[in-house]
This record gives C-alpha cells, structure tokens and sequence, in this order.
C-alpha cells in the first residue's frame, strides 16, 4: 500500500514537472514566453488546468456506449499505472520486484490499446472510431521494434528482472544474489582483458558494456515514441489540426484522466529506456583510480542514502530523456502514415532483428 | 544548416545530418531564452539588433511605444475648447456631440488667447464610434482636440466608450442656461423699452 502511494505521488509529481516543462520548453524554443501568470513563473499553471478540467461537465454523448465510454479512461489509466509497479527506484526499493518484470511491462502497456478502443468505439463518433484505430494500428506496430530493442537488452543482462539488470549496470553488482560471482569486462568483450566490475559507473551501462545496444535505444527511443502517441509520431492526436482522435468526446475529468495517462505514459517509457539502456540508478561516475567516486554517489545499499542517490540518477536520467522527448517534439515536423509505417516495418523492424542477432553473438563474448 | 532541400531518395546520413541540423536549431533558440527583446520604440537603434532570445513582451507589463503621429485615443483639453463645434461638424461619423450655451459674462481666454465665448454643457465623443481619421484634429482651431497615444481601452459596458469632456455639472449647467435666458429677456425687456419710449416721443 505504501508502494502504491508513493508511486501514484512520485508519478503525479513527475507528471506536472513534464507538463510544465512541456509549455516552457515549446514556448523557449519558439522565443516565447510560456506560462508566466499563474504562480511565480507560471509554476502553478498545470495545478490550474487539472482544477479547470475538474470544473468542467462531465459529457456522455447520449448515441454512446456508456459502459466503455465510462471505463476507457480508467483502463487506460490503470495500464500505464500498473507498469509503474515494476519500475526499481533505487537499490533496494522496488514496489513490486517480480522476477519476470520486462515481460510484465511489456503486457501490461500492450493493455492500453484495448482501452484506446474502447474509448474510441464507445464514443459512437466516427472521428474517435478512425482516430482509436489509427492509434491502435500504429502503437501495435512500433510494439515490435521496442520489443525487440529491450529483447536485445535483455539477452545481453540474460534476465527479465528490471532490479537485476539494474545491478549488472553499476560498480555494485555483486550484492545482488546471484550475481555475487559475475564480472563486467569493457564493452562486455571477455577477450580485451579489462575488468570493469568495480570500476562502474558509465562503463558498466548497457550503451557503454555492449556498444551496440546504443542503437538499440535509439531504435526503442524511436519507438516509445511512437508507442506514447508523442510527436513527431503524433498523427492519431495531431493537435494542432485534427479534432483530437479518440478521445474527441471526452470532457472534463475524464479527459484530465487521459491527459494524465499520456503523459504517465510518456515518463514510464523514459524510466524503462534509462533502465535497460542508461543504467538505470547507477551513477554515471566511475571509480578512477583511488578516487572512489562510484561508491560516494550510490550510498549504501538497503539504507536512506542509497534510496536518495538511486532515486535522483533514476529520476534525472528521465527527466534527461523527458527534455529529448520534448526537443524532438517542438522541432521535428509529423510524419505522414506511409513514412510512419515505412520507418516501423521497412527501417526499426529490420534494424531490431539485426541487434537481436548480434546480442546473441555479443553475449558469447561477455562470458 | 542545410541549404539544399532534402531530397526524396537520398542515403541515411542525409537524413540523419537533417535531423541534427533541426534539432540544433531548435536548441539554439532554448538556449538563447535567456535573452528577451526590450520593449523600444522603432527609431531607437537597438530596435533591430535583437535577432535572438524571446521576443514576446508580457503586454500589459510592458509595450512598444507608439508612434507620435499615431491616431489612439481622443482626448479634449476642455479649458481651451471655445467650442466652435468645427469637429463636430465634420466628423464623417457623427462620434463628436457638443452643445453650446452662450456666456454671459467673460469666461477669460484659451492658452493660445483666443477669446472663450461658449459654455459646453455637453462635449461627448462616442469613442466606439471613432473611425480614428483624425479630421476633428486638424480643423481644431485652438488644438485643444488630440489624439493621445492611449489604445487599450476597452470596456465592458459600450455606454463606458462615450467620453464627457464638459467641465460643467448639470446644475451649474442649467445655471448657466438660466443666467443666459435671464440676459436675453433683460435685453429684450431694455429693447422693449427702448422701444416703447423712441415710440412715445
């Protein structure tokens, strides 16, 4: 119970950060100005808007499928949420450490989809029809290159537990049992002779231990944004443009509710993609030498200290990855549907297959 | 930056030095948010040396100057008005409404010297009628009729976008028209008189 809180506050907290960043960050990049108004800087501006859309009625379109109408959000919401469940925050502190945790995100975020459709099809609007299935269509597809970039990852840490591959990424990855005898070599090639294990740090990251897993994540960066609907992969929402795709006939609170799921959403990628690719709480200091900048910036395992230092690479990282989601946004124009379909099935697809191929080979040399 | 367009086929890393060449122009743009324009008047030299930062000013906070010549709002400065009722008369939009009571005493003279002659119990300008021409302006003999460089000035109630310029409540206003009425039947009872003695003699 006490996982589940401090998630849901630690999400929301995030999710307000991003949705602040998001209107700053357009506005800078545009010479704008943003938010300014509404509390110092405008900082208060998306508290605003949650308690606006609260205001607002609560519309059910009367042709509707009420029940689906009414559970979509929900669904929605509930998918992205339960994919948090899995997230390790530090070492340590995992609010649900399940030994088959990549598998389970995977599953859990394919749900989402199911309630775009029900939005989309209870919404008895042919504009939510069309908009659901175009974001269904397209969030299925770029599934396959994400799932084959983490597979990739994942055959190179040869477990499907996030806290695992978590430790396998940091100078401390003998603590975690059944790892106690395991060692990191540089760019996982056994053969170059250079143990990493204690050095940590970058070097023990996944891009750093298995070079080529940084076009893996280029790959699943490129997907996850596909698969959160975000720019410049945007077509079933289009903003600017279109009347908003599935979600056309929604108001009020239930809109705020898919808002927040977007947006929950678009942070639950970044937090997988730093996990399997950017070493998830591990400091990015090495050990150089006597200077055992490592250990200083990861605390003490099981005690306050490692919580704070794993949850502040953690979150930094992400919100790194956050700022790039935004940048690609606000500068790069959307791609029309063919050019989305030809990058996913004739470009990531064959790319991911590659990189599983030679994760296969890479992991022969790590061991 | 790229100066030819991309073309249709051409090779990765076309592509990809496209893609970079946008997103380090957009991150130029974020990183020169820390400059803002200052709001200056056009002739100010600095006016068009701020290519970068943000250029959107926080308006009711702060504004470009307007020009000098620039027709906003009207504004009449009563005390020297000798209400001659030129602009009313040729407003093209009927916004200028003035009724005049003749003094019967002297009201003193205007800044220019010209000589006040008039009471106006009623100056209004319909400023939701103004077409913002300017004419009432330039047939003002003693300029006392300007355009101030006020432009925002919306209101909630259009009864609000008619201005009074009169410095004469409505009592002091009836006085005014009584005295005048008093003089005249004064005048006319001497002229009465008058009359009736050359008449006698």
């Amino acid at each position: 119970m006490l996982a589940f809180v401090l998630t849901l506050s630690l999400m929301l907290l995030i999710v307000v950060v991003v949705v602040y960043a998001e209107r700053k960050v357009a506005a800078f990049m545009q010479d704008r100005l943003g938010p300014t108004e509404a509390g110092p800087y405008g900082t208060l501006q998306p508290l605003l808007d949650v308690l606006k859309l609260l205001q607002k009625e609560d519309i059910i379109p009367s042709a509707a499928d009420k029940k689906l109408f009414a559970i979509a959000p929900v669904l929605i919401f509930v998918a992205v949420f339960a994919g948090f469940a899995v997230i390790p925050l530090s070492p340590g502190l995992v609010p649900a450490g399940i030994g088959i945790g990549v598998f389970y995100f995977l599953a859990i975020v394919s749900l989402d989809v199911i309630g775009l459709l029900m939005a989309g099809w209870g919404s008895n609007n042919k504009y939510a029809m069309l908009g659901a299935m175009r974001s269904v269509a397209q969030i299925v597809s770029y599934e396959i290159p994400a799932g084959l970039a983490i597979l990739s990852a994942v055959m190179i840490c040869q477990s499907l537990d996030f806290q695992e591959i978590s430790y396998q990424q940091g100078a401390i990855m003998n603590l975690f049992p059944g790892l106690e005898y395991d060692t990191n070599w540089l760019f996982g090639i056994e053969a170059l002779g250079i143990n990493t294990t204690a050095v940590g740090g970058i070097t023990t990251w996944n891009i750093f231990r298995a070079p080529f897993l940084l076009v893996a994540f280029v790959v699943y960066f490129i997907a996850s944004l596909a698969e959160c609907n975000r720019a410049p992969f945007d077509i079933p929402e289009a903003e600017s443009e279109l009347v908003a795709g599935f979600h056309v006939e929604y108001s009020g609170f239930r809109f705020a509710v898919f808002f927040l799921a977007e947006y929950a959403m678009m942070v639950l990628v970044c937090l997988v993609a730093v996990i399997l690719f950017l070493g998830s709480w591990n400091t990015p200091l090495s050990n150089i030498g006597p200077f055992k900048l490592a250990y200083l910036t990861t605390g003490t395992v099981g005690e306050l200290s490692g919580i704070l230092w794993g949850a502040f690479w953690l979150i930094s990282k992400t919100l790194v990855l956050l700022f790039v989601q935004l940048w690609a946004r606000w500068t790069y124009p959307r791609l029309r549907v063919d050019q989305l379909m030809h990058l996913c099935w004739k470009v990531l697809t064959p790319v991911a297959l590659g990189l599983v191929l030679l994760a296969g080979i890479w992991r022969l040399l790590m061991v | 930056m790229e100066k030819e367009a991309i073309r249709n086929k051409s090779g990765v890393w076309d592509v990809v030095k496209s893609l970079v060449s946008g997103a380090r122009l957009t991150m130029q743009h974020f990183r020169n948010a820390k400059n803002r324009r200052t709001p200056e008047y056009v002739s100010d030299e600095n006016y068009f040396k701020q290519p970068d930062g943000l250029a959107t000013l926080t308006y009711p906070y702060e504004a470009i100057p307007v020009p000098d010549n620039g027709r906003y709002r009207l504004h009449n400065e009563i005390e020297d008005c000798i209400v001659c009722d030129l602009c009313a008369k040729i407003c093209p939009v009927n916004c200028i409404t003035i009724e005049s009571v003749k003094a019967t005493e002297d009201i003193g003279t205007t800044s220019d010297g010209t000589k006040k002659r008039l009471y106006a119990p009623v100056f209004d300008i319909d400023m939701a009628k103004c077409c913002y021409c300017g004419l009432c302006t330039s047939v003002c003999p003693t300029d006392c009729l300007t355009m101030t460089p006020v432009y925002d000035f919306s209101e909630v109630d259009i009864k609000n976008m008619v201005y009074h310029f009169t410095d004469l409540s409505p009592e002091q206003a009836q006085e005014k028209q009584r005295l005048f009425e008093q003089q005249q039947e004064e005048q006319a009872a001497a002229k009465a008189a008058a009359l009736a003695a050359r008449k006698k003699s």
